[in-house]
């Protein structure tokens, strides 16, 4: 199979428009006769149905959710990235263009992220006008803040809630679609297959979840806007239900995963306390703007801190252990997650880690609060203020900007970070790999696009912090929209798709039986262990750190794990009612296919690039990349004995390849 | 870590249609746990025992997306205050305790299994006119109007409401006059969306009422068990503009 990329001729920063002012369109007219099925209403997929909505198209929208407001984008909390440079500090298109490019380690498409960083400019002006709370300054214009792995301030948000914002604000704009009839919404409804007919996407089996009856949908195309499969490591600081059945059921009927290896570990979340932990949550990128990561240098400070005769605050400034700024004196605090990531596991596989299980580092607020005190104090004329004033003073400001994490984190560990440092550790966030798409965000299948999270397109091997929501809202609002009709130019005459045809009934007979199969076995153990099981198998040798024994055991494992749950999983209830223990199940067993693609392409890829770090590729500690042989995407074509690689070659024509330091 | 023994009582109700009661059950749990740990814990037990599980909702576990919807020894989302249920933590009981988990109760809000509910009349009230009528593509520059840092607090304040229902749910009318009216200001006090205001306050209140929610009488239980702690006032403010609106011009819908 050839891959085409699709990216279209001419110079990097006119590429789009020009392309865009050339583009097939669709008349008015022919739009209301053209059905759109849209699955996922998170960032991405709401933004696009609707837009599309907004365009007079046929939308069916659907979500396993019981409403389009709590897809797991409603989680995200420090912000969006955009190429504002409203505080005159030297951003541009360009730079935002090139920080991806550098922070995804070189492993994503030139003219993508460049079109990326163009429409993060009209993201932030459509969401104010949406009616998005973005902070403000006292001036009234949009404040900001800086993320890890660049050296402007470019992020905007909404406190520690921009993900919320952003989401309900898709929302509305869903509502005032379904509304006026532009838009039809299904609920409660989980995409269990894709139909193709003649080759072309153009359905879906969908399940009922409230009465477990299969539903056949049928229209022109299909955009798949599903989300991240961080959950195959079951912990993760995903929300629970988010999984890869759709993305999945599209690959089992050929579209392709790219990168699915590529996952991103993000540095500061709240360490695993025990063995009933259902999910990791993450404490927001943009603490590090201000929190310094640390541990202790001496052995029996660590020692006295675990069995809790000490706290962080005893330990004087000296025998301290500031790794990241030691390391990084450039970036200090604020190096790209997958950086700092290493660098608590290499501080905590030293025996330095701070906790009970030796698996967490300290996240520390006190110069902050001094320094922010201080300048308060100048600020307000008081000239010798003691340390308490300063130490209340300080608190106040940390509290104004990261009040809801620090009370979150209170919440979660009993533990008050005014007072005592953070704990913190690294967890399983985002997945760059996805659903293979060209420049259009159409998959190799006709007809099937593929949006957001779900696909792998933009980042490359790392992710910049701000980036994910950025990237879904662009393909939603101002990609899809223009792209799609590439493909609907070609099917006006396409009459209404029926779903009655022999591709509907078998794709749902099929559906149907693989449901019965999960509950017949009556076996003995949960989905949850199953699951459980799977998750730490793929942290243990598909993780942080890999090499070829581990995962060549890591795949084995899972063969066998895979093989026990077809034989042994016990799941209660029957397929014809509401019954999430089988709808588990069923993603369960995705997840199980997923990580052993995951783990074979993690070891063809013999190379250390952005999160995927293989132990025998580097150099002084640092990741080794091989430009020379590993410039590509992995495509990878599912084959239940040996999925197949197809390789997109990525050209770069503007940006020099670099050993990526952040010295 | 110490170990604690509870007793549950939860409403089991296999679906609509059937009546519902209370089981009791015995769960080991530890202080660490948060609340739906603690039930992912019994669920486990039931699931070794070829029981059914206790259907609850859930999905971020972080507080943010609304999903949980638990009444917790009466009170929904437990007894801490500005705490949804995924976030309240074990430590707040202790051993020995007997706990009484139920639905949100509300004729808007139909019991769907066990501790589910249908909360698709918020949907639609927000269908009704929580949004501003802007196109994508239709927007000026981001920075071209200010907004005085106050009032987009105060809008952001409103806009924080994470869709539960626990209002509903606590309020002796089951009204959803907390959840409407924190839509409503949080558009309405926003330049971009005063445009509309009027006539969004009449359609979204008009869409409260036609999905069977109940009056508001002003016994404030709906800011007290709030778990954003969503105002009051903005209740107020929306009966204000409703009246004038009502009342007070010609433009009704
Ligand atoms: C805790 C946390 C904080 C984050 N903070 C930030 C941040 O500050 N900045 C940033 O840029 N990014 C952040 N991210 C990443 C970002 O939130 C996500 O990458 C992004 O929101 C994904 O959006 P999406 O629309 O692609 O998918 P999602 O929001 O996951 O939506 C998926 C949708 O698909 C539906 N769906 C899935 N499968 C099916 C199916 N089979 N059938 C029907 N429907 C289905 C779901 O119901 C849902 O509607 C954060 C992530 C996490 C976990
Ligand atoms: S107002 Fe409060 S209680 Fe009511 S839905 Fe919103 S967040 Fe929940
Ligand atoms: S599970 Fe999301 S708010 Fe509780």
């Amino acid at each position: 199979m050839k891959l085409n990329s699709n990216i279209p001729d001419g110079p990097l920063d006119t590429k789009w428009t020009n392309y865009r002012s050339k583009m097939n369109l669709v008349a008015p007219n022919n739009k209301r006769r053209i059905d759109i099925i849209v699955v996922g209403t998170g960032l991405a997929g709401a933004s696009a149905a609707a837009t599309l909505g907004e365009l007079g198209y046929n939308v069916k929208a659907f979500t396993f959710h019981d409403s389009p407001r709590r897809a797991h984008s409603i989680a995200a909390q420090g912000g969006i990235n955009a190429a504002k440079n409203y505080q005159n500090d030297g951003d541009s298109v360009y730079r935002l263009f090139y920080d991806t490019i550098k922070g995804g380690d070189y492993r994503s498409r030139e003219a993508n992220v460049h079109r990326l960083a163009e429409a993060s400019r009209n993201i932030i002006d459509q969401c104010v006008a949406q009616g998005v709370p973005f902070a403000r300054e006292y001036g009234g214009l949009l404040a900001n803040r800086s993320f890890g792995g660049v050296q402007v301030s470019r992020t905007f948000y909404a406190r520690g809630q921009t993900g919320q914002q952003l989401l309900l604000g898709a929302y509305q704009a869903l509502s005032r679609q379904i509304s006026v009839g532009n838009v039809e919404m299904y609920n409660r409804h989980e995409m269990l297959d894709l139909v193709k007919v003649d080759g072309k996407a153009r359905g879906i089996i969908a399940r009922n979840l409230l009465t477990g009856k299969l539903e056949r949908f049928a229209a022109h195309c299909v955009v798949l806007a599903t989300g991240g499969y961080g959950n195959v490591f079951y912990l993760s600081t995903n929300a629970m239900g988010s999984n890869v059945t759709a993305a999945w059921r599209a690959v089992r009927r050929g579209a392709l995963m790219a990168n699915p290896c590529f996952t991103q570990i993000h540095p500061t979340c709240i360490p695993v306390s025990g063995e009933y932990q259902s999910k990791l949550t993450l404490m927001s990128e943009s603490l590090r703007n201000d929190g310094r990561v640390w541990v202790p240098k001496k052995k029996e400070d660590v020692m006295a801190i675990r069995e809790g005769r000490k706290t962080g605050n005893d330990i004087p400034e000296g025998d301290r252990d500031y790794y990241l700024e030691r390391r990084y004196p450039a970036f200090g605090n604020l190096v790209p997650r997958d950086v700092a990531s290493r660098a608590a596991k290499v501080a905590c596989d030293e025996g330095h880690g701070v906790n009970q299980t030796g698996l967490a580092v300290f996240l520390d607020f006190a110069d902050a609060i001094q320094r922010y005190g201080k300048s308060e104090a100048i600020s307000k004329g008081m000239s010798n203020a003691d340390k308490a004033t300063i130490t209340k003073l300080g608190t106040a400001v940390v509290e104004a900007k990261y009040g809801n994490l620090f009370e979150m984190y209170e919440k979660i560990t009993g533990e008050n970070p005014y007072v005592l440092p953070m704990k913190i550790y690294p967890a399983v966030h985002y997945t760059m790999g996805g659903v293979w798409v060209d420049y259009n965000l159409e998959t190799n299948v006709p007809g099937l696009f593929c949006l957001g999270e779900a696909n792998f397109s933009d980042h490359g091997s790392n992710r910049l912090g701000a980036s994910a929501l950025m990237q879904g809202l662009a393909d939603g609002y101002f990609v899809i929209p223009y792209t799609i009709g590439q493909f609907l130019s070609k099917e006006i005459r396409t009459p209404k798709i029926s779903n009655e045809t022999p591709e509907f009934i078998a794709a749902e007979k099929e559906t149907q039986e693989r449901l019965n199969k999960l509950l017949n076995i009556k076996g003995d153990k949960s989905v949850e262990e199953f699951h459980r099981r799977l998750g730490k198998i793929m942290w243990e040798y598909c993780g942080m750190a890999r090499n070829a024994e581990g995962l060549k055991k890591g795949r084995q494992l899972i063969r066998e794990l895979r093989k026990e749950f077809w034989s042994d999983v016990f799941v209660p209830g029957s397929t014809d009612e509401f019954n999430p223990e089988l709808e588990k199940a069923a993603r369960v067993a995705d997840f199980m296919e997923l990580g052993e693609v995951m783990i074979v392409d993690a070891l063809t890829r013999e190379e250390s690039c952005g999160g995927h770090f293989r132990e025998e590729y580097t150099q002084d500690g640092e990741a080794m990349r091989r430009d020379d042989e590993f410039t590509f995407v992995s495509a990878w074509e599912w084959d239940e004995n040996e999925p197949i690689l197809h390789k997109e070659e990525l050209i770069f024509e503007n940006v020099e390849l670099k050993t990526r330091s952040y010295k | 870590m110490s170990d604690m023994n509870l007793t549950l009582k939860v409403w089991r109700q296999k679906n609509n249609n059937d009546s519902g009661r209370f089981e009791s059950y015995q769960v080991a749990a530890n202080e660490h746990m948060s609340f739906l740990e603690m039930l992912d814990v019994l669920n486990q037990t039931l699931i070794e025992k070829k029981e059914e599980p206790v259907a609850f909702e859930h999905d971020c576990r972080e507080g943010i997306c609304g999903a949980c919807s638990m009444v917790i020894n009466g009170r929904p989302h437990g007894p801490q205050g500005g705490t949804t249920t995924c976030q309240l933590h074990m430590r707040h009981f202790k051993s020995g305790d007997t706990i009484t988990i139920e639905p949100w109760r509300a004729k808007a809000f139909p019991v769907i299994k066990d501790l589910v509910v249908d909360r698709s009349s918020f949907d639609r009230i927000i269908q009704a006119g929580g949004y501003i009528s802007v196109n994508t593509g239709q927007a000026q520059d981001g920075n071209a109007i200010p907004i005085e840092k106050d009032l987009a607090l105060q809008a952001f304040d409103a806009a924080t409401c994470i869709g539960c229902g626990a209002c509903v749910a606590a309020c002796p009318n089951a009204s959803a006059m907390l959840f409407t009216s924190a839509k409503v200001s949080h558009l309405g006090l926003l330049p971009q969306g005063e445009v509309e205001h009027s006539k969004r306050v009449q359609s979204m209140v008009k869409q409260m009422d036609e999905e069977g929610f109940g009056m508001c009488s002003n016994t404030g239980a709906c800011e007290v068990e709030c778990p954003k702690e969503i105002s009051i006032t903005n209740i107020a403010r929306m009966n204000r503009t409703y009246m004038g609106s009502v009342f007070g011009s010609d433009k009704t819908v």
